[in-house]
């Protein structure tokens, strides 16, 4: 029978140390909505969206007041659009992106993700005319979130794709240059994406999936944190152990809601996503870990290191608690969404640089960092192309989710607002890209990838 | 289905009347009561029956809640498996 001091415990974690369920997910294969006629196909998967995921707002709510912990968000994932738009005659991505958006609203979820191409190895007419489209698809949408998968460990990167992109990235700020550029906060370029991944902005349902799935993101880097602070000066064994043992709570509370969510709206359950993911409130923090280890700030010599433990313990911690552990699972380092990763940035502790050694050990990769409008697009997809080099090489995933902010410059600030936070534009290395990413072609997959 | 509640606030006279009197009229049964009092901050844990409660789960974690209002504490009311889970393998 549980205690007094394990209910406190729990409670505490909930109260004062920001322990949520970060995001119920639900994945919908849209494959059968396929059709030649553009209008039917949208008809089709605003039908199927608003049917499957009619009740799983409520549904989170409930859960919500059956075990007291928060849930913060309800998300909807999709099949990729650029595969389930291929049979339209005149796919019209802009209108397909807008029925996603109405579909969205229609049940009250706050994102839906999956306007995306899956482009490691080469693209389809559809998978082109998908990235041509998205300044003017995400620019014009509020809840859709897209991704393009550009490279993977098998295939190398898809060197055309990545400079496209840089384009694609320069335009899509263009066109929300009246909100901060936000609308590249909605936009995820991945190597090696997951195909169950919850979290935003890079959630989309892949096609190996069923029909429809169950994905739980949990979080709670305020936990870490305050279990950390019972343990200071001890050594890295007690240290690991302890953020180890933290994880394995707050991935056991994942499990408990997707299985009650699962069971309420008679949908399988899929993967629990045992991220680390901060939000801007001070106490929900990846970067106080890394001071709370010992480290000044957030980027001193050390970090890397710091953030590899970190990673690797949670996911440690996650494995036993659940079965099926997917998504990202590890600890995520956007720098607008983490008030501590903010102020180093601001201190001059934490680079582009070391963010991308950072992203090395992380479970994702460069996310959520604002740089000058003015970045030619050549070094956008220079910095996208290190990322996925990271990625391809190491069998991990990267993500690039960068804001070229149009009309900003070093020394100027961007607010995006709630979740999202507010960050300073970062400076990128001002040496020409140009030469190199206009060769094209693809980077061939690395040796280590012919495991057959 | 059990269900636990917590209480936490400043002791006063009552408390438990008051808990146990809700409980009492919706048929709920209380199979465990435990207490601590540290700087005159009450905290109370109840482990209860839910089984035979004549008003669904959310209605009476609302009720509590609106007590706990009242009486100026914090009252919550959650399902046991919530801690189950987070403590036991």
């Amino acid at each position: 029978m549980v205690n007094l001091n394990e209910v406190q415990e729990t409670n505490r974690m909930i109260e004062e140390e920001n322990l949520d369920v970060r995001t119920i997910t639900m994945g919908i294969s849209l494959l059968d909505c396929a059709h030649s006629d553009c209008s039917t196909f949208q008809r089709k998967i605003y039908d199927k969206i608003t049917k499957k995921a009619e009740n799983l707002v409520k549904a989170g709510e409930e859960i919500q007041k059956k075990f007291g912990v928060p849930i913060v968000n309800k998300r909807i994932s999709v099949t990729p659009v650029s595969i389930c738009s291929a049979a339209c005659d005149h796919a019209d991505f802009p209108a397909i992106a807008q029925t996603l958006d109405k579909a969205a609203a229609e049940v009250g979820v706050n994102f839906i993700g999956g306007f995306s191409a899956l482009v490691q190895k080469g693209m389809t007419p559809t998978d082109e005319a998908l990235i041509e489209s998205i300044p003017e698809a995400l620019g014009n949408t509020q809840n859709v979130c897209g991704s393009v998968n550009v490279g993977s460990s098998r295939s190398g990167i898809n060197m055309d794709a990545v400079r496209i992109l840089g384009e694609r990235i320069l335009d899509l700020a263009y066109v929300t240059r009246h909100e901060d550029s936000i609308g590249c906060a909605k936009l995820v370029v991945f190597c090696n994406a997951p195909e169950d991944n919850p979290f935003m902005a890079g959630a989309f349902h892949g096609v190996g999936e069923a029909d429809t799935i169950i994905n739980v993101g949990v979080s709670g880097p305020g936990v870490v944190k305050k279990a950390l602070e019972s343990v200071k000066g001890q050594n890295f064994e007690i240290l690991s152990e302890t953020i180890k043992k933290t994880a394995f709570k707050i991935t056991r509370v994942g499990q408990l809601v997707a299985l009650e969510a699962s069971k309420m709206l008679d949908v399988p359950f899929g993967i629990i996503d045992l991220s680390l993911a901060p939000t801007p409130a001070v106490g929900d923090s990846i970067a106080e870990i890394f001071e709370e280890m010992g480290l000044e700030c957030a980027g001193a010599p050390g970090t890397t290191a710091a953030l590899a433990l970190l990673n690797d313990q949670v996911k440690k911690g996650g494995l036993m608690a659940s079965s099926f552990v997917g998504g990202l699972s590890g600890a995520f380092i956007p720098v607008s969404e983490d008030h501590g990763m903010i102020e180093a940035v601001e201190k001059g502790s934490l680079t582009l640089e070391k963010l991308e050694a950072m992203t090395c050990v992380c479970s994702v990769g460069l996310d959520m960092i604002a740089i000058p409008g003015d970045t030619p697009a050549a070094s956008i997809s220079g910095i996208i192309a290190d990322e996925m080099a990271i990625g391809m090489i190491n069998s991990k995933t990267t993500a690039v989710r960068i804001i070229p902010v149009h009309g900003k410059a070093v020394g100027d600030r961007v607010e995006f607002g709630g979740l999202l936070g507010y960050a300073p534009i970062m400076p990128v290395n001002r040496f020409s890209s140009y030469d190199f990413i206009k060769r094209g072609g693809r980077i061939p997959a690395p040796v280590h990838s012919y495991k057959n | 289905m059990r269900g636990i509640i917590t209480v936490v606030g400043i002791d006063k006279v009552g408390i438990i009347a008051e808990v146990c009197t809700l409980l009492a009229k919706n048929q709920i049964n209380i199979l465990d009561i435990s207490q601590t009092i540290t700087g005159g901050y009450f905290h109370m844990m109840m482990i209860v029956n839910m089984e035979n409660s004549i008003q669904e789960f959310h209605q009476v974690s609302d009720a509590l809640d609106a007590l706990g209002n009242q009486l100026g504490l914090q009252i919550k009311l959650q399902h046991e498996d919530i801690f189950q889970s987070m403590h036991r393998i």
